[in-house]
């Protein structure tokens, strides 16, 4: 077992992890933190995308032991208490989810893009969106949704 | 006020977009389950010769190691609506007949133990040569049912024909797969002989007691409950039943409670896809451009296993085998063989999508060679606004629509004048550019008597005769005046919650937000019935149809409690805004909450014929749907909307890419409900649809093994690839349903994948096309022309 002291959404956590456990899992199953999906384990679905140390990474790929020291976000930690953050309020505004099996992951992987771009067009967040399956809405909702942030952002200094 | 109608957002999202969405693999409803890793066949074909299980048993962690034989001692083979040579088991016995196929189940302490182990199992196969496409079937004698329809007089009226079109057309194998994959949990319990199984199944619950009937337990005692959230399923989650009975074997052998989430490899591989189908179609036309006879040779590969409802992909649609053409003369041939790939189920569209690529494309292909616009010949065909309810030569009743004006709708939106000219240019320039339509009848609601067609009339008449499509909901006022509705309508992303909390608000004068929606399936709990679940595109007729019948039984008690308080007529009796008012009268009200205390807490004070509670289960089934004639005819589902679409193509000379430019679609899903979710509908849809048109396929290699295993290679739309859509809305409502409404969740994705394909005919004037529409195919096709 390996020590893993880890910061998700601001809280601390120490758990002893076995080596191999991948850090979907850890998060999921050994904290609890279900709002991260797996839906390949093979690093192509998006769907388990969460942020470790401002970078966005696909969980399924990543070890639990790997982030021993870092910070995680996860889309549990994105509201700020009663107020969603404001993707996941243009998400809701365009039905941007339906089953919202694969939104956390984009949620998430959005976050990170937004973070890192400077006011990016519709082309540029379907380019980002391509490394993300949804199943269920055709995408637009989804790029519009993210467009319509990056609007915001770029008026609001 | 009328909620109904309104393009709400969703009580659904807040949870799902905060990460508190409850799906299968969230829930550890029993304490202590083990985990299962399913044990499959690397061929496609083979005896199993031998099973040892020692060196996984001896692996860390593993509690045991159950093999198809032991599954078999506990469970019977699947039945399904035909009988064929092969058994149909939850985990194969001796022999194998696809790739994927279970052998063994491993169960240990957790997932990666279990895995571990189950590379473990050693496995001895005799490898047989296997059958891999339905003409490769056909040759082999693999057919398990051969049955003939004449409508008319098909034969007579071709000789009649001035053209007659000749044509073979093939549907690929694909499937909508879902981002959530299978999820099963099962509990034995010893002690009253009956099993718990939570999973993400999606109906219909005729699959449900083909599960209890697999597992040879009475009904009662399979009680199957489903989790608050479904990543997705569009009919492949159907299939999940077979691993129900899977895993309630082993949790039955091993007395314990057993997890099973199924991976994306396991999922690509052996979950369910889509039927392959080769159609021949003869069709002949008058000179003028009427269509006077039609039929169809069609052989359905249904995988290993007829596994049910299938054939149901091959009889879904027969109500429609004229589409939206008036065409009388109609003859089928429907073969259906099994290969040596994975069984075949539901996935969106259901039959449409094959029906539709073999109609459609003929249609264009007649166009092309009478050399009449292929709208001009759809408009001498299309079934009259004035002819509703229309009934076709095959059965169905066409309740409402207007297709004319539906078609013109899609053409004005597409702006289809101004496309001709500009494609009259860019050929001139030496560009293939195409254009391309189709008209689509896109029915709702099944039939729980149409699979019956799979057998002969003599063999149905010794049956119990099916029909009808029942859904039923609960309704329940609590003592504080909460209201919860129960659905039976099993969601996996549609907004079924939010739908209901829209009707029942417009009945009880709520608004949405007090309505609580539960959409959490429970066998021993819910209003079900077989036909229950989520397919054939039947919520927004049957769902809500159960939930407004149930929510007026609540209003009328409702009423006679107030008008025995305030001391008028029931008739005089309104609800709105919380409240039971008198008419017309500002200060005679009561509050709906004093009306549910006084129901659950003072019951002496009711009126009479009002009982105590406050809770109502109604069950209601779509009219007309009678089981199949003995001449074959069958209304094979309740409601049917409309659908046109047009879209403009590019094929890039050099490189075979097909580039949709532009792609318009014109539905007429009667009344809708809620236009937000509706739009989400046909985006879903259409992403599927041109996903099968230009990029999806399940392809195998020449031993059976699937190709496109993984997300890697399977190769589903992404948000760069999906084409531009512009898409409107005409409104007739059915006459049918509770508010008018028609199911719209499939239309897309019957009518996309041959409409692109038309553009592209157009574009290129070549008539015989497979899908998908891969550069290196196409590329392939204009290669001579150059
Ligand atoms: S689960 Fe990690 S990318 Fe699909
Ligand atoms: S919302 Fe279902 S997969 Fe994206």
């Amino acid at each position: 077992m390996i020590e893993v002291s880890v910061t998700v959404n601001g809280r601390a956590y120490e758990e002893a992890v076995a080596p191999r456990l991948l850090l979907s899992d850890f998060l999921r199953h050994t904290l609890g933190l279900t709002g991260t999906h797996v839906g390949c384990e093979h690093g192509v679905c998006g769907s388990c995308t969460v942020i470790v140390d401002d970078r966005s990474v696909r969980s399924c790929l990543m070890l639990a032991a790997q982030v021993d020291g870092a910070e995680v976000r996860t889309v549990e930690g994105l509201a700020d208490g009663d107020e969603l953050h404001p993707l996941q309020a243009a998400f809701r505004r365009n039905h941007a989810l339906q089953c919202g099996f694969c939104t956390p992951g984009i949620l998430m992987a959005s976050v990170d893009f937004l973070e890192r771009s400077d006011s990016p067009g519709r082309r540029q967040i379907a380019e980002m969106l391509s490394g993300h399956l949804c199943r269920c809405t055709g995408y637009e909702p989804i790029v519009e949704s993210i467009h319509a942030v990056a609007l915001q952002e770029g008026q609001s200094p | 006020m009328s909620w109904v109608g309104k393009p709400l957002e969703r009580i659904e999202d807040e949870t799902l977009l905060r990460g508190r969405g409850r799906f299968i693999d969230d829930l550890n409803p029993v304490p202590g389950a083990y985990h299962a890793a399913v044990v499959r066949s690397p061929y496609a074909a083979a005896h199993l010769t031998s099973i040892d299980a020692s060196a996984a048993l001896a692996s860390p962690g593993v509690l045991a190691v159950v093999t198809g034989q032991q599954v078999a001692e506990l469970t019977k083979p699947f039945h399904a609506v035909i009988d064929t040579p092969v058994a149909f088991r939850a985990a194969a016995v001796e022999e194998v007949r696809y790739a994927g196929e279970p052998v063994a189940v491993v169960v240990a302490r957790d997932r990666y133990l279990a895995e571990d182990a189950a590379e473990m199992v050693a496995v001895e196969y005799e490898p047989a040569a296997p059958v891999l496409t339905p003409l490769d079937a056909v040759a082999a004698g693999a057919i398990v049912s051969d049955r003939s329809f004449v409508y008319g007089d098909p034969l007579g009226k071709l000789e009649e024909a001035d053209l007659v079109v000749t044509e073979s057309f093939t549907f690929p194998r694909w499937t909508g797969t879902p981002v959530e994959g299978f999820g099963v949990i099962a509990d034995w319990s010893a002690a009253d002989d009956a099993l718990t199984v939570w999973t993400n199944f999606q109906g219909p619950f005729t699959l449900y007691m083909a599960a209890a009937a697999a597992l040879g337990l009475p009904r009662s005692k399979l009680r199957l409950i489903t989790p608050p959230d479904s990543g997705g399923s569009f009919g492949i989650k159907a299939a999940v039943y077979t691993y129900v009975v899977l895993m309630g074997a082993v949790s039955r052998h091993l007395g314990v409670p057993v997890r099973w989430i199924e991976d994306r490899l396991e999922h690509l591989a052996a979950s369910a896809a889509s039927t392959e189908r080769v159609t021949e179609v003869t069709a002949g036309f008058t000179n003028d451009g009427k269509l006077i006879s039609l039929g169809y040779d069609v052989v359905e590969d249904v995988g290993a296993y007829l596994r049910a409802p299938e054939p149901a992909t091959l009889y879904r649609m027969h109500g429609s085998l004229s589409g939206a053409y008036t065409v009388q003369d109609v003859s089928a041939r429907n073969r259906v063989v099994l290969t040596n790939r994975c069984p075949t189920g539901l996935n969106r569209g259901f039959g449409g999508p094959q029906l539709y690529f073999a109609l459609e494309g003929t249609m264009a292909i007649a166009a092309a060679r009478l050399g009449i616009d292929p709208v001009d010949l759809a408009h001498r065909n299309l079934v009259a606004a004035g002819e509703f309810p229309y009934t076709t030569p095959t059965g169905a009743i066409y309740d409402s629509g207007d297709y004319a004006v539906c078609l013109d709708d899609a053409l004005a939106t597409v702006g289809y004048a101004e496309h001709r000219r500009r494609q009259a240019a860019a050929r001139a320039d030496g560009r293939l550019v195409g254009i391309g339509i189709a008209c689509v009848v896109e029915p709702s609601v099944s039939n729980m008597g149409y699979i019956s067609l799979a057998e002969t009339a003599q063999e149905r008449s010794g049956g119990l005769p099916k029909s009808g499509n029942t859904e039923g909901a609960t309704i329940s006022m609590s003592p504080g005046g909460g209201v919860v509705v129960q659905i039976s309508t099993t969601p996996q992303g549609q907004g079924h919650r939010t739908v209901v909390s829209q009707v029942v608000a417009d009945q009880l004068g709520l608004e949405p937000g007090d309505i609580e929606v539960v959409s959490v399936l429970d066998t021993h709990v819910n209003a079900w019935s077989i036909a229950s679940g989520n397919y054939s595109s039947r919520f927004s007729a049957m769902g809500v149809a159960a939930v407004q019948q149930a929510a007026e039984e609540l209003t009328a008690a409702i009423k006679q409690i107030a008008a025995h308080e305030l001391e008028c007529a029931v008739l005089d009796v309104e609800l709105r805004d919380g409240k039971a008012a008198v008419v017309g009268q500002q200060d005679a009200a009561v509050s709906l909450r004093r009306i549910a205390g006084k129901a659950h807490w003072n019951p002496e004070a009711l009126p009479d014929g009002v009982a105590p509670g406050l809770r109502f289960t109604s069950f209601v089934s779509a009219p007309g749907l009678e089981p199949a004639a003995s001449d074959d005819t069958i209304a094979s589902s309740a409601v049917h909307g409309f659908v046109a679409d047009v879209a403009v193509v590019e094929v890039d000379r050099e490189t075979g890419a097909v580039t949709v430019l532009d792609y318009a679609t014109t539905h007429d899903a009667g009344t809708l409900l809620n236009p937000r979710l509706v739009e989400g509908q046909v985006r879903g849809g259409f992403a599927h649809g041109a996903g099968v048109a230009l990029m999806e396929r399940l392809a195998y290699d020449e031993d059976g093994n699937l190709i496109t295993a993984s997300f890697m290679d399977y190769l589903c739309m992404t948000a760069s690839e999906v084409p531009p859509l512009r898409s409107s809305h005409i409104e007739t409502p059915s006459p049918f349903t509770a508010l008018g409404a028609k199911g719209l969740g499939e239309g897309n994705t019957m009518s996309a994948p041959v409409t692109i394909a038309n553009a592209v005919r157009d574009a290129l004037g070549i008539e015989r096309l497979e899908l998908p529409l891969t550069p290196s195919r196409v590329w392939e096709l204009i290669e001579p022309l150059s």
